[in-house]
């Protein structure tokens, strides 16, 4: 594609199959107390299978 | 639905409820805009008029990148519908595993920082220490609600959590003790002003602590401004160093520094950078919340003025990137691609479901921000949670139960926002805090136009290194 880069992204409709464990960090445990970082935790599963 | 906007001299396309990325030239995205809702020759007549003088635009090049958005659409990547909803209520009515607690180790404050939440420490109640049998009945209330979750996180929370030490040393001692017998791993996060921060504490935390909170705002003067000690000095002399050793001594991980900024200093990126050259690699920075009525309160003429903030930030950070002097700032920290699933994104912060906040006397709330006002009590941790109806009720709390948030594009990035705030803005736990919501969707636009311009320097050095590899190669005679 010339025009268009698509960024590499996880595929949200696929998380689906095996999503919902829960394990991730809560968002307010991180920076926020007053605001709602949920995308910026990382997901324990895939973190796993990187180490 | 999609999101185009551009940035920094990106145009980049959104596609919300996939959460794909596309950084796009003018042609593209011009096309990628108008294909939802006309015909392609409509398309194709207005972007040959539009680049009339331009050789590289002929039919031919739209008609191929016709092929590319029909691909792209095609592989669940554009214009992707949300077919989630049932899935957040059904997810969310499931059996509440809790996960995490606040835990109020002091409700007492050696510092008096004049927008301060939690009123000095006090949370509009009485100074309280919590006791260790509190906090011990608090981690068995935690593992015995956690069903299968194994990691479960503990944050020490105050006003400042280090007038109660010994307390957080021995419920940390209990952690360790039990945590193998259930299976299950502690994660603490301790947050701080600092002020008792001495070498034994930092021995403790860096031991024992995943995650350390410290508190500051930046510039002296817009520290000393608002974080005063008990005798009204400014505390920024004497904590920075301190924080500076911490961090060294963490290797600059696993911390934050975290500020506040208010109406007075609406150029916050001014104390970013400060903190960024005193040698900080992991910041955070939030908006002041408050009674509208302070002075410090931020307005709804700021906006323009914060918004333009976080482009400068973000062009900034790239910029320090660059040349090898990056931060991390909490807000731009998008993991595109390794970041949290559908589920997480839809059902909200896990606010009086799967985390709640302990008073120093063992009472429940469904967050921090809620602690002080009693209607929001769900029970305590000798007997549970016992307001069931109330915790239906955060049960509901989802990205679909916001109307608001139906059409932003920025739904799948912040679960629907903070519940507390909405409720502080607007008297429900299902409103909207417009203000909260217009910073964020800021961030977000500007997070992801960091990550795209990552990810194509990195594309570019990739061809230049490949260049570079075909011209070294020997040449067949």
């Amino acid at each position: 594609m010339k025009r268009i880069v698509t960024i590499n992204t996880r595929d949200l409709a696929k998380s689906v199959e095996n999503g919902g464990c829960g394990e991730c960090q809560t968002s307010c445990q991180s920076a926020c107390k007053t605001s709602c970082g949920i995308v910026n935790q990382q997901c324990e599963q895939l973190k796993k299978e990187e180490e | 639905m999609i999101h185009a906007y551009q940035l920094n001299g990106y145009n980049i396309i959104l596609d919300c409820n996939s959460g794909s990325v596309h950084a796009v030239d003018e042609v593209a995205y011009d096309m990628i805009r108008l294909y939802e809702n006309k015909s392609r020759e409509e398309v194709t007549a207005e972007i040959l008029a539009k680049y009339a003088d331009r050789e590289d635009v002929t039919e031919k090049e739209i008609n191929e990148v016709f092929e590319d958005i029909e691909a792209l659409r095609a592989a669940g990547r554009l214009y992707s519908t949300d077919r989630y909803e049932n899935l957040a209520f059904d997810y969310k009515k499931r059996k509440t595993e809790i996960k995490a607690l606040c835990l109020h180790i002091a409700h007492d404050c050696n510092m008096t920082c004049q927008y301060c939440f939690a009123g000095k420490g006090e949370y509009q109640g009485s100074k309280a220490l919590m006791s260790f049998e509190v906090g011990k009945a608090a981690l068995d209330f935690l593992i015995a609600h956690s069903g299968r979750r194994r990691n479960l996180e503990v944050d020490f929370f105050g006003g400042e959590p280090l007038l109660n030490f010994e307390v957080v040393k021995q419920i940390v001692a209990y952690a360790r003790e039990i945590e193998k017998k259930y299976n299950k791993n502690f994660r603490f996060t301790l947050t701080t002003n600092g002020v008792l921060l001495t070498d034994e504490v930092m021995e403790f935390v860096n031991r024992e602590c995943y995650n350390v909170v410290l508190s500051l705002d930046g510039r002296k003067e817009t520290n000393d401004r608002m974080r005063k000690t008990l005798g009204g000095q400014g505390t920024y002399d004497r904590i920075l160093p301190r924080f500076k050793k911490l961090a060294d001594l963490r290797n600059q991980e696993g911390y934050y520094i975290r500020g506040t900024y208010t109406h007075y200093n609406t150029d916050f990126t001014n104390d970013i950078f400060d903190i960024a050259d005193q040698g900080f690699k992991q910041l955070a920075m939030e908006p002041v919340v408050s009674d509208p009525s302070e002075p410090y309160a931020l307005r709804p003429e700021d906006l323009p003025v914060l918004k333009e903030q976080y482009e400068i930030l973000a062009k900034e950070m790239l910029r320090r990137d660059r040349v090898g002097n990056g931060f991390t700032f909490y807000h731009y920290m998008i993991d595109l691609s390794g970041g949290p699933c559908l589920y997480k994104r839809i059902s909200g912060c896990g606010v009086g479901t799967e985390y709640m906040a302990v008073t120093p006397w063992g009472d429940l709330y469904p967050c921090h921000q809620f602690v002080g006002n009693e209607a929001f009590r769900l029970g305590d941790v000798f007997n549970g949670v016992q307001n069931t109806d109330l915790q239906d009720e955060f049960k509901l709390c989802n990205i679909y139960a916001r109307k608001e948030c139906k059409d932003c594009f920025a739904k799948m990035f912040c679960g629907g926002g903070c519940t507390a705030n909405a409720y502080h803005a607007t008297g429900s736990l299902t409103g909207i805090y417009e203000f909260g919501c217009e910073l964020h969707r800021k961030r977000i636009e500007c997070a992801i136009m960091v990550k795209a311009a990552e990810a194509l320097d990195e594309q570019e050095a990739l061809e230049a290194a490949e260049a570079q590899d075909v011209s070294a190669a020997p040449q067949d005679a």
